[in-house]
C-alpha cells in the first residue's frame, strides 16, 4: 500500500531534502555525507543500532544539531534562513524519553507550542481539549502533573504538544521505545490514524525494524553514520543492500516464526 | 524584665531592616549571578570560592572589618552601613550556590525539550531552568534567612541596634534576661521568616496560590513596617538632630553613657541617642569623624594606644595634659571634664592566694610569675602596658590566656586562674574579694576617666559642652564601683543606676 501511494505522487512536492549532512563530535564521525528526501504526506522511517547516526540525522533537520557540512532544505527554504527557534516552532517534535516538564500540568504541556506562538489563552483552551481527544486522553487528565501519568499516557500527551500548533512535519525520536508491547501497538495504532487524519509529514527514528515497516513508507537504514539503503519496505525486502541489511529485516520474521513453531508445540 | 521588654519592638524593627534589606539585596546580586555564571566552569568556580572566602571570615571580623573599609571610602562608618553590607556579603554564598547547583541540577531531558519546542534562551530560562530550579534556589534563600538573622546580632558592636544589643549588653553586665530576650527575639524571628519563605516555596510546589500569597503577603508586610520604621526615623533625624553619646563594651561604659544622656537632657532639653556597645576603636575613630558627638575614654588607653607611648610615664596630671593637647591636635576632640576616677589596669588576685605567696606587689609576684596562669581581656597582651610592665618587672607567666572581661572575675575566683588583669573601678574586684598588686614602679599609666566632646558639637552645641563639663570630679572610685556593682552585682538596667546618680547629684 505504501508502494502505491509513493508511486501515485508525481512529481512530488518535497517536504525536507538533506544534502549531505555530516556531524563531527571531536575525532568521530558521528553523521557523514547523508542525503535524503521526504515527500509531503511521506513517512520516513531511520533504522539503525545506537551510535549509527541516527538521531542526530534527525536533530539537523530542526537544527537541535547544525551540521558541519551540508543542508536541509525544508519545503523549499534552506533551514539556515530561519531562527533556530522559529524553524522548531514550526515543526513539531517528539523527544526519546518523552520530555514533559515536570513543573507543568499536563494542559500546560500541550499548551507550551501555542504560548510560544502567543495564541489567544481561549483558543489554547479548546485546542488543548481538541488534543485530548485526538489522542484519547481522559480529559480529567488535563489538570494532572506528569509524574501521575503512565507512561503510554505520558507519550500521548508529548505527541498531543508535538501536534499542538498544527505543524506540517513532524520529527519523532524512539517515540514508542520504552513502552510495554501492549500499550507501544495501542499507540502505534492511535499515531498511524491521527497522522492519516492530518496528512502529516513525518520522519521517525526507531531501532526496530518492525516499527519501521509497520509505520513508514520508506524506511532508511543507517550504520556507522551512513544511509545504507533508502526504499520502500518492498524494495528493502527485494534487494537488500548488504548481508546486515538483509539480517535486520529478517529478524522480526524469523521472530514470529519461532514465536509460531512455540506455540503451535504448546498447542 | 520588663524594662527589656520595652524596648523589644524598637529592635526588632531594627534587626528587621537589617536582616530583609541583606538578605533582599544579598538575593538580587546572587540568583541573577549564578544565571550568568552558569555553563562557564571557571567564573562559577571562581565565584563560589570568592564567596566561599567571605564565609570564612568570622562574621564579627567581616562586619567590624567593614568600618574601616567604609571610613577610607568616606562614607559613614559605623551604624547600619557596615551591618548591612557585612550581612548581605555573608548571604550570597547559600543562594549562589544552591543557584548553581539548581540549575546543573535540571534535567537535560528538559532543557533538550524546551530548544526542541523552539523555546530562546531567555524563554528557556524562565520557563523551564528557574522555575525547576526554584525548590532549591529558595532552599538557598532560606539558609542565607537563617544565617544572616542569627548573624545580625553582631551589628551591634559597628554601631547598628539590633537584637544583639541585649545580647552583648546582658553578656558584660551579668544580665541573664536579657541575653535570653535577645536570642530569643531572634531565633524567633529566624524561625519566622525562614517559616515564610518555605511557604512560599511549599505553595509554588503544590500550586498553592493561597499559599504563596501568605507568604509573600508576610514577607512584603514586615519589609513594609521595617519600610516605614526606616522612613520614621530619618524624617525625625531630619528634625532635630539628637546628640549622640556612644559606650564601648562593657558595664562602667553603659552606665557612664546613661549619666552623660542623662545629664545632657536634664541641662539642655536636646534628644539623645546613646549607641551602645561600639567596638573600643570603633568608638574613637566614630568619635573623631563626627558619627557620635560624646563618650567616656581613658587617659591610659589614649597614651598607650593611641599616642603609642609605653614605659615609666609622667604623673596624671601631666598625661593628661599631654593626651588633652595631642587630640586637640591631631583630631580636633576636646576633653569636655575629668570624671574623677581613675579605672586602671591592675594585676589582681585572691586573697588567699597573695597571702599564700606574700605577693602584694608586682615586685613581689615577679619570682613566683613562671608557675602562675594569668588571664587578660583581648586587647591586654597586645598592648604596650603588658610591654612596658614585662620590661620594667621581668615577668613571665607560665601561661597567658585571653578572655571576654565579664568572665575574668569568675575565673580567678573560681581557681582556674592564678592572676588576672582587672579594671580598678570594677565592683567585682571588692565583690569577690580581690587584691590588686601594687604598680610601684609606675609601668603603667594612669586611666583618669575623660569625657571626650567632637569637634562639631564644641562648635554647635557649647551648652551640651558646658552640661557635660559640669561633671568634672563627679565621680570618685568608691562611686563608680558602687554603681558598677548596681548593675553586675543587684541587676538594675545602667538607665536605672545612671537616673539614680543624677536624681542624687545636685
Amino acid at each position: 500500500m505504501a508502494e502505491e501511494k509513493w508511486r501515485a505522487t508525481e512529481t512530488p512536492r518535497r517536504m525536507i531534502e538533506a544534502e549531505g549532512l555530516t556531524r563531527r563530535y571531536g575525532d568521530t564521525l558521528a553523521v557523514e555525507g547523508v542525503s535524503f528526501t521526504v515527500a509531503r504526506g511521506e513517512l520516513l522511517a531511520l533504522v539503525g543500532g545506537s551510535g549509527s547516526g541516527k538521531t542526530t540525522t534527525l536533530k539537523m533537520v530542526n537544527r537541535l544539531v547544525e551540521p558541519d557540512a551540508g543542508r536541509v532544505t525544508i519545503d523549499g527554504r534552506d533551514a539556515s534562513s530561519f531562527e533556530p527557534h522559529a524553524l522548531r516552532r514550526s515543526i513539531g517534535y517528539v523527544f526519546q524519553g518523552v520530555g514533559l516538564f515536570p513543573h507543568m500540568t499536563v494542559a500546560e504541556n500541550m499548551a507550551v507550542p501555542l504560548t510560544l506562538l502567543r495564541w489567544p489563552r481561549e483558543r489554547i483552551r479548546a485546542r488543548v481539549e481538541e488534543l485530548l481527544t485526538l489522542l484519547e486522553l481522559d480529559a480529567t487528565l488535563a489538570p494532572r502533573f506528569p509524574d501521575a501519568l503512565s507512561g503510554g499516557q505520558q507519550q500521548r500527551v508529548g505527541v498531543a504538544r508535538a501536534l499542538a500548533a498544527a505543524p506540517r512535519l513532524m520529527l519523532l525520536d524512539e517515540p514508542f521505545g520504552a513502552l510495554d508491547p501492549i500499550t507501544r501497538d495501542h499507540l502505534q495504532q492511535s499515531f498511524l490514524a491521527v497522522r492519516g487524519r492530518l496528512g502529516l509529514t513525518a520522519v521517525l527514528v526507531t531501532h526496530d525494524m518492525a516499527e519501521a515497516l509497520l509505520l513508514a513508507d520508506r524506511v532508511g537504514v543507517m550504520r556507522a553514520g551512513r544511509l545504507v539503503q533508502l526504499g520502500t519496505p518492498a524494495e528493502l525486502m527485494r534487494a537488500p543492500a548488504d548481508e546486515h541489511v538483509a539480517r535486520l529485516l529478517d529478524t522480526p520474521r524469523r521472530q514470529a516464526r519461532v514465536v509460531d513453531a512455540l506455540l503451535g508445540e504448546a498447542r | 524584665m520588663s524594662e527589656q521588654i520595652t524596648l523589644l519592638p524598637g529592635l526588632l524593627t531594627a534587626h528587621l531592616q537589617l536582616a530583609l534589606a541583606a538578605l533582599a539585596v544579598g538575593t538580587l546580586i546572587s540568583v541573577p549571578l549564578g544565571v550568568l555564571v552558569r555553563c562557564r566552569a571557571w567564573l562559577e568556580s571562581a565565584l563560589l570560592a570568592a564567596a566561599g572566602v567571605i564565609q570564612t571570615i568570622p562574621g564579627l571580623a567581616l562586619l567590624a572589618v567593614m568600618v574601616p573599609l567604609l571610613s577610607a571610602l568616606g562614607l559613614r562608618g559605623i551604624g547600619f552601613l557596615p551591618a548591612f553590607l557585612g550581612l548581605a556579603l555573608y548571604s550570597v554564598l547559600p543562594i549562589l550556590r544552591n543557584t548553581v547547583t539548581g540549575l546543573a541540577g535540571v534535567d537535560p531531558a528538559a532543557i533538550e525539550a524546551a530548544r526542541g519546542l523552539g523555546m530562546t534562551p531567555a524563554q528557556r530560562l524562565w520557563r523551564v531552568e528557574l522555575p525547576l530550579a526554584l525548590p532549591v534556589i529558595l532552599a538557598g534563600i532560606r539558609t542565607a534567612t537563617v544565617w544572616t538573622v542569627g548573624m545580625a546580632t553582631l551589628s551591634t558592636p559597628v554601631g547598628a541596634p539590633s537584637l544583639g544589643n541585649y545580647i552583648f549588653g546582658g553578656l558584660q553586665t551579668r544580665n541573664l534576661d536579657a541575653v535570653l530576650v535577645g536570642c530569643g527575639a531572634s531565633a524567633a524571628l529566624a524561625l519566622a521568616l525562614d517559616g515564610l519563605v518555605q511557604l512560599v516555596g511549599r505553595g509554588y510546589a503544590r500550586r498553592r496560590r493561597t499559599l504563596v500569597a501568605v507568604g509573600f503577603g508576610g514577607l512584603l508586610l514586615l519589609a513594609l513596617h521595617a519600610g516605614l520604621a526606616a522612613l520614621g526615623s530619618t524624617r525625625a533625624a531630619e528634625g532635630e538632630r539628637p546628640v549622640r553619646v556612644g559606650a564601648k563594651t562593657f558595664t562602667e561604659q553603659y552606665v557612664l553613657a546613661e549619666v552623660l544622656a542623662g545629664q545632657v537632657r536634664r541641662a539642655t532639653g536636646l534628644p539623645v541617642q546613646v549607641t551602645s556597645s561600639l567596638g573600643s576603636t570603633v568608638a574613637f575613630d566614630a568619635l573623631s569623624r563626627g558619627e557620635i558627638d560624646a563618650y567616656v575614654e581613658y587617659t591610659g588607653t589614649i597614651w598607650a594606644t593611641l599616642m603609642h607611648r609605653s614605659g615609666t610615664g609622667p604623673g596624671r596630671a601631666d598625661v593628661l595634659a599631654e593626651v588633652r593637647r595631642w587630640l586637640a591636635e591631631q583630631h580636633g576632640v576636646e576633653v569636655a571634664a575629668s570624671l574623677g576616677f581613675e579605672n586602671a589596669y591592675a594585676f589582681a588576685l585572691t586573697r588567699a592566694r597573695a597571702a599564700a605567696l606574700g605577693a602584694w606587689s608586682l615586685d613581689d609576684l615577679a619570682p613566683h610569675a613562671a608557675r602562675l596562669r594569668a588571664a587578660a581581656d583581648y586587647e591586654f597582651w597586645a598592648r604596650g602596658e603588658w610591654a612596658a610592665v614585662r620590661a620594667v618587672y621581668g615577668l613571665a607567666f607560665a601561661e597567658q590566656r585571653t578572655m571576654d572581661p565579664s568572665l575574668l572575675y569568675t575565673a580567678v575566683a573560681a581557681g582556674q586562674v592564678d592572676v588576672i588583669t582587672a579594671y580598678s573601678s570594677d565592683g567585682r574586684i571588692s565583690a569577690f574579694d580581690l587584691v590588686t598588686l601594687a604598680d610601684t614602679r609606675g609601668a603603667i599609666p594612669p586611666y583618669d576617666a575623660i569625657v571626650l566632646v567632637g569637634r562639631r558639637l564644641v562648635r554647635e552645641r557649647p551648652e551640651v559642652v558646658a552640661a557635660l563639663a559640669r561633671l568634672g570630679g563627679a565621680i570618685d572610685a568608691e562611686r563608680m564601683r558602687s554603681l558598677n556593682r548596681a548593675v553586675d552585682e543587684t541587676g538594675h538596667s545602667p538607665a536605672a543606676v545612671a537616673q539614680e546618680f543624677l536624681a542624687q547629684w545636685p
